[in-house]
């Protein structure tokens, strides 16, 4: 019987309750007394020099307190990077400034020019047409490569080229790859753009600003991930404001995707302007803003070269990466594409030898960091097409390819720097196998044959680093933060417990599992633990929730919390039972005298912690608290296999997804609904890059596909029933609960099996298509039927 | 965005060039034009209002003739700035070349729009300003042609038919 309390039970979401009745919280739903209304006036040029900025009209009108624009932030910080990623040669990479309101250019469309303050929303928004730009346009740069050429415009004036930096990794491997592909048996060369990418959570952004002059305290709300980094960030380094002084707030955050991890301008815009006019200050992103404003993600265009030797197994990978990082350098941009990307290059093989060349280049285009997978996607993406096109090349079974060059021997050691700890690659393509009924699949093609359709099976495999990760680790690689997390155990005199986490819930339920792991640790009811998360002023402090990490990380310092909790309590236990600690027993929140009838319950021993009257004051201090910080030693190395089946319809190219199967392998799952909501919800954002999604600029820098009418978000009928499983568990050898993380898989391990599912199709319509871009519409499906 | 055309206008080219720099011409051809102000030396003042796909706006912008070779060609050069709306701008190169019956007026037109126009109207935007392009001149042609019935077969039997509508009413 499944179980119905702890780990491992599907315990429906107790946050549900909330959102499903209108009553969350939301940054928007905060109206703070005598509270202003920001609009920022954004540039329409893609590139621009900065004339003159006539504001004279637009302060006289009716409800404007102020307007603001870049001169008014001189001497004030601008919005700082993360991740500094050192280049082949040894330089840092170029990194240039970048100021909360546009100073001097404009660099992208989208970019704040001017705030204007005013009573109301509609009065903001009227007085921003009243404000006289002269902008000078500028030559605009959109193609990386073309960013690259000799005499293109520099998006920045101050750095001697777009090229943020020239990455390569392994360096030490460079010479033997090359070696080894010269001498291959065979080698696959595979072009591809891993497309851009709009995160579009269903909240848009929203930063509410308020300063106390009683105290000189300055708190701002906002829809962030992770309000300690934005609270770190923002203080240290834009307004100077020491963290005693600055409380950030994160409350119901409708989806993050990665987008709501980075320190905007916005937030640091409305805290700033907070101070000096001394009242409250709001800002509501527009769906229209948030599609120009939101960092995006993806934008990599890539070639790599697989070779193998006379047996089919992988010898060497070669890859060759251009990654857009727009005008600026988002929070997190350079780490995406270099750490979150090379070292995950050998993917679920035995490559022995690896070399990838990344340039991160700087055009006039919203800058780009990470979404869902964050170069996990992009790395998995690439290793999986250029297998099952070499599959295809060489006449060999896709599946068979994948499996004869499997890792099987754990710990893994990869050429790119990693340490894989556990793994059964076999096991998930065993799964894999069954649940998607592949020895079915003949029979179905043929009813598809029948209608005059094509139908094609596409298969990926995927690994990806999560529970991001050991400080030490990331401080060598250029992370300018630890990535530890934190959690304080609070329990009440009743017993009742107030969890407070360093991890940010803004869809993943943690307010449901969390609880779940402490439950089963002291054997209480779930209802009487609570889980308090998003405010810098009531947790110990925590780096926020993306990359998989909240469970791994943060669960972790709970557990090693809870730990402390429970061997205070035995003490307290062993007081009141007058027996030695060493034979307390603790077991459905009974304590009890090992080998006796002599018990307290769980509420006595709380009671006796904060009503000491019989307590051993001379050993322990009243009360019943602890906070744990957890670093983890390695990353976590969540696996699995996809499969897709499609139909295409040879006359339109119009593609539908009939079946899709997970066969994933997260360790130790704690609540399996959950897991499987987010392995659904990652499935769909990875078929909608497959199929639907694109970010498009045209040859000026105006963002086109800017609404959805003209950016595809997937829809119900565009995605199938998904069968998923998460039974082969290969538990995380170094975290206490051995979990790995689900949040990003179904994002990273998708697209491959949706594209490697299409090619398929066309092939067994007497089309060899070598390659086609994502998305797949049916006028590119079409073109390549028909090219 | 490009588009090119042409068309013959039944006038000598000299009284299409006069046309040409004709502001109340101008204004009375360029579709949605409410005000038009200026000289051809120093440059026209233009309001135009617009509706792109979702996107309404007052366009308020300048329009300059340049590159003018008198009777022959010029360059028609506008630039319009909607606030919110965005922005649009586009040069329209015109040649005129004598030919029997009347004067063929060429036209290639390359436009750049910018902000809201571009993210919410791109997908249409080539047809509007290829129906544009086409209200302008068809507009500019009866403007220079003169009433119809003057001139043309067509009109002619227009003319007719009003005649003969009226006999029966």
């Amino acid at each position: 019987m499944p179980k119905d309390h702890g780990i491992g039970a599907s315990q429906k979401r107790r946050e549900d309750v909330r959102f499903l009745t209108g009553r969350g919280q939301y940054t928007d739903d905060i109206n703070l007394h005598g509270q202003t209304y920001v609009y920022f006036l954004r540039s329409d040029v893609a590139h621009g020099k900065i004339n003159s900025i006539d504001t004279s009209a637009a302060e006289a009108m009716e409800g404007v307190v102020r307007i603001f624009t870049g001169a008014d932030f001189e001497g004030i910080g601008g919005l700082p990077c993360g991740w500094q990623v050192t280049d082949r040669f040894g330089q840092p990479m170029q990194e240039p400034g970048h100021p909360v309101l546009a100073r001097g250019k404009v660099r992208h469309v989208g970019d704040p020019i001017a705030a204007i303050v005013a009573e109301t929303k509609e009065q903001a928004r009227d007085a921003a047409e009243a404000i006289v730009l002269d902008i000078e346009e500028l030559p605009a740069v959109v193609d990386m490569k073309a960013a690259l050429a000799e005499g293109a415009a520099k998006v920045h004036d101050e750095l001697s080229s777009n090229l943020c930096y020239d990455w390569g990794f392994v360096e030490d491997n460079k010479a033997a790859v090359d070696e080894a592909i010269k001498n291959a048996a065979h080698v696959t060369t595979l072009e591809l753009v891993n497309n851009r990418l709009i995160a579009n959570p269903m909240e848009p952004r929203v930063a509410v600003g308020d300063y106390n002059f009683a105290n000189d305290e300055s708190t701002l709300y906002t829809t962030s991930q992770n309000p300690h980094v934005i609270r770190l960030l923002m203080g240290a380094f834009v307004l100077g404001i020491p963290e005693h002084k600055l409380r950030v707030v994160a409350p119901d955050v409708g989806g993050g995707f990665g987008t709501k991890i980075f320190h905007y301008a916005e937030e640091a815009f409305v805290t700033f302007a907070a101070r000096q006019i001394k009242r409250p200050v709001k800002w509501t992103s527009t769906r229209s803003e948030a599609f120009m404003s939101d960092a995006h993600g993806r934008d990599h265009v890539t070639k790599i070269e697989l070779a193998l030797d006379a047996d089919n197994n992988f010898t060497a990978l070669r890859c060759e990466t251009y990654a857009n990082m727009g005008a600026y350098l988002s929070t997190f941009a350079p780490s995406v594409p270099t750490w979150l990307h090379g070292t995950l290059l050998a993917g679920n093989y035995r490559t022995p030898l690896i070399y990838t060349n990344v340039k991160a280049v700087f055009t006039n285009t919203v800058p780009v960091d990470a979404y869902r997978g964050a170069g996990r996607p992009e790395a998995t993406f690439q290793i999986e097409r250029v297998v099952d096109k070499a599959a295809r090349e060489l006449g060999v079974d896709p599946i068979q390819l994948r499996r004869q060059n499997f890792i099987t021997q754990f710990p893994y050691s990869t050429p790119v720097a990693v340490q894989y700890d556990t793994g059964d690659y076999v096991a998930t393509m065993d799964k894999l196998e069954e649940i998607m009924d592949m020895s079915g699949f003949a029979a179905r093609r043929k009813e598809s044959e029948a209608k005059g359709k094509w139908r094609g099976l596409g298969v990926n495999c995927y690994i990806e680093a999560c529970g991001i990760a050991p400080s030490n680790l990331v401080g060598q690689l250029g992370a300018r933060a630890g990535l530890y997390d934190a959690a304080t155990v609070r329990v009440n005199a009743t017993g009742s417990i107030s969890v407070m986490v360093g991890a940010h819930s803004h869809g993943q339920g943690h307010e449901t599992t969390f609880p779940q792991v402490i439950a089963e640790m002291i054997g209480i009811d779930e209802s009487q633990i609570d889980i308090v998360h998003g405010d810098s002023s009531k947790i110990p402090f925590g780096m926020g929730t993306y990359g998989s990490r909240s469970l791994a990380v943060c669960g972790s310092a709970m557990v090693r919390a809870t730990e402390k909790v429970i061997r205070k309590a035995k003490k307290i236990a062993a007081h009141l039972l007058e027996a030695s600690e060493a034979d307390i027993e603790l077991k459905n929140g009974k304590f009890s005298v090992a080998g006796t009838d002599k018990s307290v319950d769980w509420a006595g021993v709380t009671l006796a912690a904060y009503v000491p009257h019989n307590y051993p004051l001379e050993d322990i201090e009243p009360g019943l608290e602890e906070t744990a910080f957890y670093d983890p030693s390695n990353f976590t190395y969540p696996s699995g296999a996809y499969a897709c089946e499609v139909e295409v319809d040879p006359e339109t190219g119009k593609v539908q997804i009939l079946k899709f199967a997970a066969a994933d392998d997260f360790g130790n799952v704690v609540n399996p609904m959950i897991v499987e909501g987010q392995v659904h919800g990652g499935i769909a954002q990875g078929i909608g890059q497959a199929m639907l999604e694109a970010a498009i600029y045209d040859e000026n820098g105006q963002l086109q596909s800017a609404s959805y009418m003209d950016y595809a978000m997937p829809r119900a009928d565009d995605v199938p029933f998904y069968i998923v499983d998460h039974s082969c568990a290969t538990p995380c050898t170094h975290n206490p609960l051995g979990v790995k993380g689900c949040g990003e898989a179904g994002a990273i391990g998708s697209p491959p099996a949706v594209v490697n599912a299409v090619i398929d199709a066309l092939a067994s319509g007497g089309k060899n298509v070598g390659h086609i871009n994502m998305p797949l519409t049916p006028h590119r499906v079409w073109k390549a039927i028909n090219s | 965005m490009e588009l090119s055309d042409s068309r013959v206008i039944k006038a000598s080219p000299d009284a299409v060039w006069a046309a040409i720099l004709d502001p109340e011409v101008l204004k009375a051809c360029i579709p949605g034009c409410q005000e038009m102000a200026g000289s051809v030396e120093q440059g026209f003042e233009a309001t135009v209002v617009q509706k792109i796909g979702p996107v309404k706006a007052t366009f308020k912008g300048a329009v300059q003739l340049m590159d003018i070779v008198p009777g022959q060609s010029c360059t028609i050069s506008g630039e319009g700035k909607g606030g919110p709306a965005g922005f649009a701008k586009g040069d329209a190169k015109i040649k005129l070349t004598p030919q029997e019956g009347g004067t063929l007026l060429e036209y290639a037109v390359e436009a750049k729009i910018g902000g809201k126009i571009a993210q919410l109207g791109s997908r249409i935007i080539d047809g509007v300003a290829r129906k544009l392009a086409d209200e302008f001149f068809a507009k500019f042609q009866s403007v220079v042609e003169g009433p119809a019935e003057e001139t043309s077969d067509e009109g002619g039997e227009a003319t007719e038919k009003k005649g003969w509508l009226k006999r029966i009413f």
